[in-house]
């Protein structure tokens, strides 16, 4: 079997570096993404004037393929679901494979604790300012998502688990990744109602009357908090249930 | 763009991932590809991605790692292959 999967490595790898071969030169500048038919060149010169959102990342992922950003957020929502239902499904929820493990005996140290008291709510900012500003700098929706789901996860970690699952218990954790979606989709299909196309962020300018270019950012921020709200709730229902078997009690 | 800068953060690259893949201690293994993840966001980060490099120290090298370690304390540390 080993042997098997050494052959299949090296013909796959083999394969790879074979057609690599057929890539143009790096950053050759008449290879078909940089020439100047194609799309790359349009988003770099027409981005900001369409949109008017510095970051053209930003502008690419939540707006030119905002179809795609949110089934990428659907995945994440899956991958969540995925876990919780594979972990129960193994043996029986009171007695896990491979014996027991000790619920935290000792209390948790008052030296972490406090520490984690000042640094969480500089995280949690932190991450919502990546949320907001994710089309004039760096970062968005995933990045600050992950971020605030990190901070609940420093506080599961210094505190152990049930403390942060009073915080933010699973079954509204998962509500509050479902509500990521569904902002999302509906921002899409309000776009519909406005009679545009899904995630048309145009037609939804006489909400916010500010020109059609500016319906374009606010439509990538709403978009945005949705991912955000997606990403938080999932990155931690994936730690809880890890550390924990699937229990949800003791953990790391 | 420096390209010293890229043949040494590349090489740091490799030997990471070889290492953290012959690694039979999997907590050992799973901090050295936080490392990998924490060089791979400075490649992207020196070649001008930012977005991605923020979203790879973000994910891989910051809650991934969490995740991938909870799980080791979880089953087992040794690996058998």
């Amino acid at each position: 079997m080993k042997l098997l999967g050494l052959v299949a490595v090296i013909i796959t790898g083999s394969l790879l570096l074979y057609a690599s071969g057929d890539f143009p030169a790096w950053g050759d500048a008449n290879s078909p993404a940089n020439s100047n038919q194609q799309v790359s060149v349009r988003y770099i010169q027409d981005s900001y004037a369409k949109t008017k959102t510095p970051n053209e990342v930003t502008a690419v992922l939540a707006d030119y393929r905002g179809f795609d950003t949110m089934f990428e957020t659907v995945v994440i929502f899956v991958a969540g679901i995925a876990i919780i239902a594979i972990l129960s499904f193994l043996g029986e929820p009171n007695k896990p494979r491979g014996g027991d493990i000790e619920e935290h005996p000792e209390t948790p140290d008052l030296i972490i604790v406090q520490t984690c008291k000042l640094v969480i709510p500089i995280i949690q900012l932190f991450a919502l300012y990546v949320v907001a500003h994710g089309h004039y700098s760096p970062g968005g929706g995933f990045q600050g998502g992950v971020m605030f789901g990190a901070s609940l996860i420093l506080w599961a970690l210094a505190c152990g688990l049930p403390a942060a699952l009073k915080r933010l218990s699973e079954p509204r954790a998962l509500v509050l990744s479902a509500i990521g979606i569904i902002i999302y989709a509906g921002w899409g299909f309000l776009c519909m109602l406005l009679g545009g196309n899904f995630l048309e962020y145009a037609f939804t300018d006489p909400l916010l009357p500010e020109g059609v270019e500016k319906a374009h950012s606010h439509g990538m921020l709403i978009v945005e908090i949705g991912v955000a709200f997606t990403v938080t709730a999932i990155m931690f229902v994936i730690y809880a249930n890890l550390s924990s078997r699937g229990r949800l009690k003791g953990g790391l | 763009m420096i390209w010293q800068f890229d043949i040494i953060i590349l090489l740091f690259l490799v030997v990471t991932a070889l290492i953290s893949l012959r690694l039979k201690d999997l907590l050992g293994a799973s901090i050295v590809f936080g490392i990998y993840s924490f060089l791979i966001c400075l490649l992207w980060a020196e070649m001008g991605a930012v977005d991605v490099a923020f979203t790879e120290a973000a994910v891989g090298a910051g809650v991934s790692t969490v995740i991938m370690i909870a799980t080791v304390y979880n089953t087992k540390r040794r690996s058998k292959d």
